[in-house]
């Protein structure tokens, strides 16, 4: 019967096809190791460990070192993060714990949004609503008050680290506080039945229970925040002032890997130059995906309980 | 010191649904009270309006009044947080706080309090004799509460209500998910704890409400039907319905 | 009682300091919507979508061309990336089991995670330097990689919903396995996959890291696919960093059609996954 034949030959295909396709992922995440290497080879073997560590980036002699790119990215991403996971946490606390429905639905939705305005559109509001804002008032103010601190010493300029940070902080806020709201709903109740009952208050309640039941679940939502700001690239370029100086003022302008890359890529005629911003490249892949990797796994874990605890 | 429980013309609702009508009982002091009724008869709705805790479920609502020695708990001005460290409750299933150890569980209650130091290992140390788990855990303290077996989780839950001082001690068919012999072993605790504290206890098991109820109160359909001395109730029950519910013919 | 008064005061204080964060959390939102709403407004007119950018220090003109772009490169990428990612979720959710399609599945969470400028770098070394030049082409590759793993893992989840049952009945039919998962899973499924699908659509139209060095930009109309082609985003951050007052007017102009653009496929996607699954 060579019509059977023909659709038994047909369904192993569909199954192989769908297959095929799936492996394309892993082939697209294997060509990126290799070809962002090859890629990256004349900067690797040039410069070698001392790329990660000189703070000297010259086009003109060729001598390439990231360090002021690397500090532009972990300071303006740590501060992101101070920023945001106390706001991205306590809106959480709000939405899962306290609000009801009929605000938690819009109120989360907006939040959501956040996430869905295009990076560019965040770095045109940055640059023209938000650094005036932080030149004219933030700035001044801290410098008045923190000023015995080096970080919020010198001019004033607007855009630099600081404006870099306060738009990570607002672009990596919905991830925080979604994730964050999604695991601590995922808390059963009986838990905080259990705290109440022993006469705790609503926030007792909340930040003796419900946060340490979701612990790994929220730190995987601030490790994905975290990963998501490291590679933000539009809004930080546009904000962060560009400039390839290390200050150890939140004030000054700086560089991000990602935004180092943006400004200087197209416009990198020799061939060491393009390797130095493609191995800027690699080592922003590889962090984001440890990074990555280990936020899946703890938010992973807690979709399925805590230790001990598994339900039948 | 235990104290009584007098409750007038209660309801209750979850939004629309109403789940009990008009429900008039009297908890003695020191006694055990045992409420019996079919699945979704309302006891447990009963129960968890004694603590104020089914207020917490959303759309939730209460009328009418209880007494806690003679205070109303629903009155304006009277504090939901305050009424549960006079009220304890046990739940159907064995709930320890995961992240915390044995200890922790036990002396989350009275650290809220501000309870530190010697006092709390005083506390702890005596709630966890009365529960009847000392004996048991006394060398793995630090151990999570989670890795003890269902018994003994539902024991230490035990422990942890008693641990905050309670008058009143609630209990929500605290033996529903356990094997028959630590189903035994509460049934004993409880016979033990009935000096020192009121007990309400809602079971699904009329054997039980038989074996360490002092007074029993059947409920339908989220009315109470029938309510008196166990032995009463059971041998020459008054109402028609519960003739019907103990010998078996529903529910 | 001091104690519990300080309690007290302690929960009220920090359960308002969660309403305030949640306040402040939604606060850029608004700020961004009413910006973007006003200045973008001013900016616009017909000739926005009608006429080339003009030269600088000649007022008025468009970006038709990069309005133009943009759609030509997201269809390109949608054609490219949909088949790919909507295969593969059929793979994990339908055929994948064991050690490699978790492998898959973990892989494509974690591919979503890849910075779009490294997206925008790979593609540069495989694609531009090859082809010798930038192209429309290579921008929508570099964009079809952003919506790959987007739709992979949301077909697969909505796969995951249709009931088992379903499956059931078409196989007792005597239809084979790959005629019920297209005839039967895949059409029950495919309100939710449309709405996986625009969000991934929306995401890819808003990119702009991926485009700067593969697509680059170009000031003419161009339909070519082998040849450097505008785009809404790129523009947008080319006129916002030019120091020329008309260009950054004109930049709030292109935002305002590109995030509502973006935000209307979100909420048109919304609207339809809640008034099929409302639970």
């Amino acid at each position: 019967m060579p019509g059977k034949r023909l659709v038994l030959y047909g369904e192993r295909a569909f199954g192989a096809l769908t297959l095929g396709f799936a492996l394309l992922v892993l082939v697209l995440i294997g060509g990126m190791v290799y070809y962002l290497i090859q890629g990256a080879a004349p900067a690797l073997a040039e410069f070698g460990w001392r790329f990660l560590v000189s703070r000297r980036w010259d086009a003109v002699h060729e001598v390439f070192g990231a360090l002021p790119f690397i500090y532009g990215t972990i300071a303006s991403s740590l501060l992101a993060l101070v920023l945001a996971v106390p706001l991205g946490v306590g809106a959480a606390v709000y939405l899962a714990e306290l609000a009801p429905p009929w605000i938690r639905t819009p109120l989360s939705f907006m939040i959501e949004l956040l996430a869905a305005v295009p990076s560019v559109v965040y770095g045109l509001w940055g640059l023209f609503v938000m650094a005036p804002w932080l030149r004219a008032v933030v700035e001044p103010w801290l410098e008045r008050h923190l000023g015995f601190l080096p970080l919020f010493r010198g001019p004033a300029f607007g855009v630099g680290i600081l404006a870099a940070g306060v738009v990570l902080a607002i672009m990596i806020l919905p991830t925080i506080s979604s994730v964050s709201r999604e695991v601590m709903l995922a808390v059963p109740d009986s838990q905080r039945e259990a705290m109440l009952a022993l006469g705790a208050t609503r926030w007792e309640t909340t930040w003796k229970v419900v946060i340490p039941y979701g612990r790994s679940g929220i730190i995987g939502a601030v490790i994905l925040g975290l990963g998501r700001a490291l590679g933000e690239t539009m809004a930080a370029t546009m904000v962060i002032g560009n400039s390839l100086n290390m200050s150890l003022s939140l004030f000054h302008p700086a560089n991000t890997m990602a935004s180092i890359i943006v400004n200087e890529f197209a416009e990198a005629v020799t061939r060491l130059h393009t390797a130095a911003l493609i191995e800027i490249a690699f080592i922003l892949f590889l962090v984001t995906l440890i990074l990555n990797v280990l936020a899946r796994l703890l938010v992973w874990r807690v979709a399925r309980g805590p230790r001990g605890l598994r339900r039948e | 010191m235990a104290q009584s429980l007098t409750v007038e013309n209660l309801n209750a609702w979850y939004g629309d649904k109403q789940a009990l009508y008009e429900i008039n009982l009297h908890v003695l002091p020191a006694k055990i009270t045992g409420i019996i009724g079919p699945s979704g008869c309302g006891k447990s709705t009963f129960i968890r309006c004694l603590n104020r805790l089914h207020e917490v479920v959303r759309g939730a609502r209460v009328s009418g009044r209880v007494l806690l020695n003679g205070q109303d708990i629903y009155a304006p001005r009277a504090d939901p947080v305050l009424l549960r460290q006079r009220i304890g409750m046990v739940f159907q299933k064995p709930n320890p706080f995961p992240t915390m150890s044995i200890f922790e569980n036990v002396a989350a209650g009275p650290r809220l309090q501000g309870v530190r130091g010697a006092a709390l290992h005083e506390v702890v140390e005596r709630s966890l004799v009365q529960a009847g788990l000392w004996e048991e855990v006394r060398d793995r303290l630090s151990q999570s509460g989670a890795s003890l077996s269902g018994g003994q989780q539902q024991r230490l839950c035990i422990a942890r209500a008693l641990a905050v001082n309670p008058e009143v001690l609630l209990m929500d068919e605290p033996c529903s998910a356990l094997d028959p012999a630590s189903t035994l072993r509460i049934e004993e605790l409880m016979g033990s704890l009935k000096e020192h504290y009121t007990i309400v206890i809602v079971t699904h098991n009329m054997q039980q409400a038989s074996r360490v109820a002092d007074y029993t109160a059947f409920f339908l359909e989220g009315r109470l039907i029938e309510y008196g001395p166990t032995a009463e109730l059971f041998t020459r029950p008054q109402d028609p319905r519960t003739e019907s519910y103990i010998t078996g013919r529903f529910g | 009682m001091s104690h519990y008064w300080r309690r007290r005061l302690l929960n009220y204080l920090l359960l308002g300091l969660c309403v305030a964060c949640t306040a402040v959390a939604v606060f850029p939102l608004l700020s961004i919507l009413f910006y973007v709403a006003v200045r973008g407004f001013q900016a616009l007119s017909p000739e926005f979508f009608t006429q080339m950018p003009r030269p600088v220090g000649e007022p008025g003109g468009g970006m038709a061309n990069a309005v133009a772009g943009t759609f030509i490169m997201v269809g390109l990428a949608a054609l490219l990336g949909l088949p790919v990612g909507i295969m593969a979720g059929i793979y994990l959710a339908e055929y994948g089991r064991g050690r490699l399609a978790d492998v898959i599945r973990f892989m494509t969470d974690v591919f979503t995670g890849v910075p779009s400028v490294v997206i925008g770098v790979f593609i540069y070394t495989v694609v531009v330097t090859r082809m010798g030049s930038f192209s429309a082409l290579a921008g929508g590759l570099a964009l079809s990689l952003i919506i790959i793993p987007l739709v992979t893992r949301t077909t697969e989840e909505l796969l995951r919903m249709v009931p088992y049952t379903l499956r059931e009945a078409s196989l007792a039919l005597g239809a084979t396995k790959a005629r019920t998962i297209v005839s039967v899973v895949l059409r029950s499924a495919a309100g939710g996959v449309v709405t996986g699908v625009m969000l991934a659509i929306a995401r890819a139209a808003g990119e702009t890291a991926p485009l700067l060095f593969t697509a680059l930009s170009s000031r003419h109309w161009s339909l070519a696919l082998r040849e450097p082609m505008a785009s809404l985003p790129v523009y947008i951050y080319t006129y916002a960093i030019s120091p020329f007052r008309d260009w950054q007017v004109q930049a709030w102009g292109a935002a305002l059609v590109l995030l509502l653009t973006v935000l209307g496929l979100n909420l048109v996607a919304r609207a339809v996954t809640r008034s099929r699954y409302r639970y």
